[in-house]
């Protein structure tokens, strides 16, 4: 069982999802909520980041947080995927601690 | 299963009180228990009764206190950072207990998992 | 419930600093945190990442910001049972620091050393 790792600030404006994808382990699951949902998008600078890191941890959206920005959820980075809050709790049920990246 | 929630954020600066909410709600709605919601740094804040939002918004503090009355949550304001703030029982939101940092290790302790919202 | 307690479970904590001391009330509250969690008698292990690093910095002068310097308080930890602190090399060297610039003794670590220890643990508060 490995962890969960939440990021809630955008990756243009804090670096902390850089941070996380360095220190987490591979196989850990990384949920995308809040400001961070941008960091999921095709067509950013860092989509090709994100792409590669989906190869090494299971990667998350909350779709809530996306629909609210008006990104549309159909146009996450291949390999991302898009849960709501319930899937937020599954993810933190099914993992062996959640660490916060604020 | 028992989850913690750790709130560090106040009120509408951030949207971190209102996550920590929609996701105690749906851990509610899948049969899970929460053990204890805590507030620490500016999360304090979420428990001050003077906080009063336009009708149009959502009121974090209110809808905090009711769903504690509904689901008969444990919500803890830290006593430290409370004081600090100025946070105390005189200006304190129903639903909400001020208790020290303790609570908070003991929720770390009991809860199967500690979710945290906000930095 | 209570009976768990008296068993005394000890899980493995590790609070992970990411932030300098004054520009935010972070740093400090989360010594506050770590002491309180001393007294519960929890594998407590205390990380410093990033700008984290910062809050072990040596000749800390806080006078001229008119806030009180708490770095003595790390010095302390050690009083407090609380020995596991760890830094990583590679945010010393972005910063531009080296060990001897840190006013405790720490286990500084690869970031790859860093992320299996988190791994490892039960609770992790980070800030």
């Amino acid at each position: 069982m490995s962890q969960l790792h939440t990021v809630s600030k955008s990756p243009f404006e804090r670096t902390n999802l850089q941070s996380c994808l360095k220190l987490a382990t591979p196989g850990a699951s990384i949920l995308l909520y809040e400001d961070a949902v941008i960091g999921a998008m095709q067509g950013t600078s860092l989509a090709d980041a994100i792409a590669a890191a989906a190869k090494t941890f299971s990667l998350h959206v909350l779709g809530p947080d996306l629909a609210a920005r008006g990104l549309d959820a159909a146009k996450v980075v291949p390999g991302v995927k898009v849960v709501d809050y319930a899937g937020f709790v599954d993810l933190a049920a099914e993992a062996s601690a959640v660490q916060a990246w604020c | 299963m028992k989850f913690a929630v750790l709130v560090n954020e106040g009120p509408f600066n951030h949207q971190a009180s209102d996550s920590a909410y929609q996701f105690a709600k749906a851990a509610l709605a899948k049969g899970h228990q929460i053990f204890r919601v805590f507030f620490y740094y500016d999360g304090v804040y979420n428990a001050s009764k003077l906080s009063e939002p336009p009708t149009d918004d959502r009121n974090v503090v209110a809808n905090w206190g009711k769903l504690a009355e509904e689901h008969k949550l444990d919500l803890v304001v830290c006593v430290a950072a409370a004081l600090r703030r100025g946070i105390k029982d005189e200006n304190l939101a129903a639903g909400f207990r001020i208790s020290g940092l303790g609570q908070l290790i003991e929720a770390g302790i009991q809860a199967d998992r500690l979710v945290t919202f906000g930095d | 419930m209570e009976e768990e307690m008296e068993a005394g479970v000890v899980k493995k904590f590790m609070y992970v600093n990411r932030k300098q001391p004054y520009g935010t009330v972070y740093a400090l509250e989360v010594l506050e945190m770590v002491l309180i969690s001393a007294a519960f008698d929890q594998d407590v292990h205390l990380v410093f990442t990033d700008d984290g690093v910062l809050q072990l910095k040596k000749n800390m002068a806080t006078e001229g910001i008119g806030m009180k310097n708490f770095s003595k308080t790390y010095r302390a930890l050690e009083g407090y049972d609380i020995e596991k602190l760890y830094v990583d090399q590679e945010s010393l060297d972005e910063r531009g620091l080296t060990e001897d610039d840190l006013l405790v003794d720490v286990q500084v670590v690869s970031r790859a050393e860093m992320a299996k220890l988190m791994d490892q643990m039960d609770v992790v508060l980070t800030a």
